[in-house]
């Protein structure tokens, strides 16, 4: 059975007119992917390797270089938090605010709540160092953040 | 003189619709391309060269003499990338700058290509720049539908296209040959030079790597000329040969302990106390600063002795720090623990190391478990020469790793052992260590100077002028 749905195979060809190569193509196509499913999966993988003309290991070798991607055993809540906790955040109290919005959670960073509300996770800079603290919800900043606004962030999935 | 300085990359900057072509159009944007358009490609590369623009990203390379560097008569596609992987702690230029006027980046896009025989460019954005994204999106589509981009443009016979790319949350594909192999579907892991990019980049192809705002001053460059870049700034100083001078305004982020973080654009070579004092609204609570670091976390410390410090491209060199960086502030008061500081530093620069070089790998991993030890307050006295010697002996400066990832990791610990060194003496030897939390932090919320108001009130007084 096949994991990515037709829609998302159309996508991920559409980017090849815009690369000389096909491998070029495996980070749109592992965004897409995740994005949809919350995860990449080993089938995931295998079939992205087949449009990219790509070996399965040359997939995870470069989905595994970046934190940023999910495997099956690992998949993502249903909204992704990320607090920053470089530099100018700590100054201003972002490791509060996330060792707080943990206890409350009752996750470390980089685990999901229970609900599967929410993936908690830090971020080195986000750049928005003057809003700081700052996190990120999925792509959308927050700025100047208490762990109440970590907290609510996967509240208001449910709606 | 610096204080009445009026912002030119900035300018648009809260005005209504901003974003859209239109009001870019309205405000006189696109020239600058039709005058390229209008000139021969070599002339334009040939202003660029006078204006002595000098890269934004952080090494401050010359631009139009890294434009030169394309091999001569290549047949075959030449590349464009466009760095927008900004993610060096205390950073936020390029964001809010795309997010505010894309417009201005991407005909910079379409300059620099014209001059430099690209005929695609990748503009590589960091994942977390969400709203940028689809800022550019928007944008590009625009441009499309005005014929700035696409076939023929705007009658000239150049053909363009430009393709987002979204990368995934590292570091280390800001250094240019990281960008290139993370753009070519790989690990993010920097290429050995030479080759250059400009002989072999990506696709094994000549190409060019810019920073963001690099490409905005190109664009103003060419609509406003060298004369007026070269009026703004700090000329090149005879008593240093490797001066390479410091033309043109400068966004500087200022972040950390103020009372008022923001973007300031200013002239290159402000100092350190004046852009904290003038513009940031001082060190927060009344208090002094201890350290500051100059251009984001990779260039160390400036000690509250070295305020006066004007942030060019040889001030902080001068100072003992790696250099202007990214022109990022981060202000550090009085109150705060310097050990707690180099371990955030330290604990940055593990987790984006990439891994390949051992020095660079070992050195950060076991910088950081030497600082969390001594926070836990079973450090020794030996502890800060090991530091030291880890310190010193990684980096491209000592000649032992691929790129320069390591030698940003070498400098937060240089800087702070050589200018605070009893400081983290006392702490070893009292015992002291810091609770369990990383940074302890002040909570309280400080108003923002690029808050919505306060950024239409700089607009509407910038056009009175
Ligand atoms: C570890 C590391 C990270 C970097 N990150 C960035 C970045 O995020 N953005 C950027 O423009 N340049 C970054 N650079 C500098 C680039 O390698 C390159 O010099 C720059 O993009 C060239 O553009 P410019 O000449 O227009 O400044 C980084 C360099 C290193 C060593
Ligand atoms: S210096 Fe560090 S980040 Fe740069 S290539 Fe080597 S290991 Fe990777
Ligand atoms: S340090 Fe948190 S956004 Fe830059």
């Amino acid at each position: 059975m096949s994991m990515l749905t037709e829609e998302i195979r159309i996508k991920i060809r559409e980017h090849f007119s815009r690369y000389p190569s096909k491998q070029a193509v495996t980070l749109p196509a592992l965004h897409l992917v995740q994005e949809h499913f919350g995860f990449v999966s080993d089938n995931a993988m295998k079939e992205i390797a087949e449009l990219l003309e790509l070996s399965p290991s040359q997939i995870f070798d470069t989905m595994s270089f970046y934190g940023f991607f999910r495997d099956e055993k690992h998949p993502l809540g249903k909204k992704r938090v990320w607090v920053c906790r470089s530099l100018s955040c700590s100054l201003r109290g972002a490791e509060d605010v996330l060792l707080e919005a943990c206890e409350r959670l009752q996750i470390a960073p980089g685990e999901t709540t229970a609900d599967g509300s929410m993936t908690l996770e830090y971020a080195e800079c986000l750049g928005a160092c003057d809003g700081a603290p700052c996190m990120l919800i999925d792509d959308e900043l927050k700025e100047l953040i208490s762990a109440d606004d970590v907290v609510a962030a996967g509240v208001r999935s449910h709606g | 003189m610096v204080d009445e300085y009026k912002p030119v990359l900035l300018r648009r900057v809260g005005r209504p619709n901003s974003q859209s072509m239109d009001t870019y159009l309205q405000d006189g944007g696109y020239q600058g391309l039709r005058k390229a358009l209008a000139m021969k490609p070599a002339e334009v590369v040939d202003v660029v060269v006078a204006s002595e623009l000098r890269g934004r990203g952080g090494a401050g390379f010359h631009c139009g003499v890294k434009w030169k560097f394309l091999p001569k008569d290549v047949t075959g596609p030449v590349y464009l990338c466009v760095n927008g992987d900004e993610s060096e702690p205390g950073t936020f230029n390029n964001r809010v700058i795309v997010e505010q006027d894309p417009h201005q980046i991407l005909e910079g896009v379409a300059i620099a290509c014209y001059a430099t025989g690209a005929t695609t460019a990748y503009f590589y954005l960091r994942y977390e720049y969400g709203e940028c994204y689809r800022t550019l999106q928007t944008a590009i589509a625009e441009m499309y539908a005005g014929n700035y981009l696409g076939k023929n443009i705007l009658g000239s016979g150049f053909n363009l296209d430009i393709h987002l790319h979204r990368g995934a949350g590292a570091y280390i594909c800001g250094e240019e040959t990281g960008l290139i192999e993370s753009l070519e579907g790989k690990r993010a892991w920097p290429r050995i030079k030479p080759p250059f990019p400009a002989t072999e980049g990506v696709f094994r192809r000549p190409t060019i790597v810019n920073n963001i705002e690099t490409l905005a001053c190109v664009t103003q460059i060419l609509d406003r000329g060298v004369e007026w870049f070269k009026s703004i700034g700090v000329p090149r100083n005879p008593a240093h040969p490797n001066d390479g001078g410091s033309y043109g305004p400068k966004l500087y982020c200022v972040s950390g302990h103020v009372n008022k973080p923001g973007l300031f654009e200013l002239p290159l070579g402000i100092t350190a106390r004046q852009l904290i004092e003038n513009h940031a609204g001082g060190v927060w609570k009344g208090r002094q600063a201890k350290a500051v670091v100059p251009g984001g976390i990779s260039m160390g410390f400036l000690s509250s002795a070295e305020l006066d410090t004007p942030l060019d491209f040889v001030g902080p060199g001068l100072a003992g720090c790696l250099g202007l960086g990214t022109a990022a502030l981060i202000v550090i008061d009085d109150q705060t623990c310097l050990v707690d500081v180099l371990y955030n530093a330290c604990r940055f620069f593990a987790h984006e190391s990439c891994g390949q070089c051992t020095p660079c790998r070992e050195g950060t991993s076991w910088s950081t478990k030497i600082l969390k030890r001594i926070r836990e307050g079973k450090g020794k006295l030996e502890d800060l020469d090991t530091l030291e010697g880890i310190a010193s002996s990684m980096g491209t400066i000592p000649g032992t790793t691929i790129c320069g990832l390591a030698d940003g990791a070498a400098w937060p610990i240089k800087n702070a052992l050589k200018k605070f060194r009893p400081e983290f003496e006392d702490y070893i030897k009292s015992g002291r260590c810091t609770k369990m939390r990383e940074l302890t932090g002040v909570h309280e919320r400080e108003p923002r100077t690029m808050d919505q108001q306060t950024v239409q009130l700089n607009y509407q007084t910038i056009q009175q002028h």
